[in-house]
């Protein structure tokens, strides 16, 4: 009963990852499609999670849903783009697309059939999973992270970091003509900058020189 | 039938399958490219936890961490550039984007 019901659940995770999927290059709406692809990364984090990999299943939905997914629901929704004129001819690419999509399908599921493990698979595992009663699955990777990959670590701690500075970069813009509020000059201001007295003679007019300030 | 390495397997084949299928269907838009690279790229993620589990082996998850990381760079890289792109096009149409040709 207890197996049965994981079977259940691993089944109903994954129909709805892989309709997910499905819909989230089928839709028409770019929103629905970013939508859907939250609700993918959603199910692929519980079939994580029946696999025993809890915390990737967590970093799926803080990463992915929670910074990518909303990331790309911010460009869809900033540009303001003509998506169905993006459409047009979509139908068109279809068979090309079905074509090369079922012959990679089964060659993957030919290869899934005719594939099988080594003989000596067993003694090549370098870093045997703990059982889930000494200790748990984040501390076990936190000890594998940072001992034998912590090099690996780092460089990807560099890679996020030249990626943000990249993003930086691209977007940043400085767009001429626009009057920003200069602090320095403002304090710098003196009475005597700002205006001036002037004797007015009567019967002669007072010629003003504009000063910018 | 128990639910063993196989099933995982065709999941993320089939997943996979779709995110090369999304590429072809929607040539023209290019968000939509984008987030058929992240299904697939989530596809062997769940490739590689599959075979940690069934092979008892935790370096296949630190791996599917370190291609999470790839993947959040890759998308925060590539919608920065669609951003800029679109500024100064005013499109993301793929077929406009040829003024780096030759």
């Amino acid at each position: 009963m207890d197996i049965a019901l994981a079977d259940l659940i691993f089944y109903l995770f994954a129909s709805i990852t892989v309709a997910s999927g499905l819909l989230v290059i089928s839709a028409k709406n770019p929103v629905h499609s970013v939508l859907w692809l939250i609700l993918a990364f959603f199910s692929a984090a519980g079939l994580f999670v029946l696999m025993g990999a809890e915390f990737l299943a967590m970093l799926l939905i803080v990463v992915y849903v929670g910074a990518v997914a909303v990331l790309f629901l911010f460009v869809v929704m900033m540009l303001d783009i003509n998506f169905t004129e993006l459409r047009k001819g979509m139908l068109q690419h279809l068979p090309l697309g079905g074509l090369i999509g079922l012959v990679l399908l089964g060659e993957l599921l030919t290869l899934g059939v005719a594939w099988n493990f080594g003989d000596n698979v067993a003694q090549n595992v370098s870093a045997p999973t703990p059982t889930l009663t000494d200790t748990t699955n984040t501390e076990a990777l936190g000890h594998l992270l940072y001992t034998d990959y912590i090099f690996v670590f780092q460089t990807s701690g560099l890679i996020l970091l030249v990626a943000m500075i990249g993003a930086i970069v691209l977007t940043l813009r400085d767009r001429p003509g626009v009057r920003r509020q200069n602090i320095g000059a403002q304090n710098l201001r003196k009475p005597a900058d700002a205006f001036k007295l002037v004797d007015v003679e009567s019967g002669k007019g007072v010629s003003l020189s504009q000063k910018k300030g | 039938m128990s639910v063993g390495l196989g099933h995982y397997l065709t999941v993320a084949a089939i997943l996979f399958v779709f995110g090369i299928f999304g590429i072809f269907l929607n040539r023209k838009n290019v968000i939509i490219i984008l987030m058929s690279v992240e299904l697939m790229l989530l596809a062997v993620n769940i490739n590689l936890v599959a075979f940690s589990t069934f092979l008892g082996d935790m370096v296949g998850q630190v791996f599917a961490m370190f291609i999470l990381t790839v993947a959040a760079a890759e998308a925060a890289i590539g919608l920065a550039i669609l951003v800029v792109y679109f500024r100064s096009r005013g499109s993301i149409a793929v077929e406009d984007i040829n003024q780096m040709k030759g």
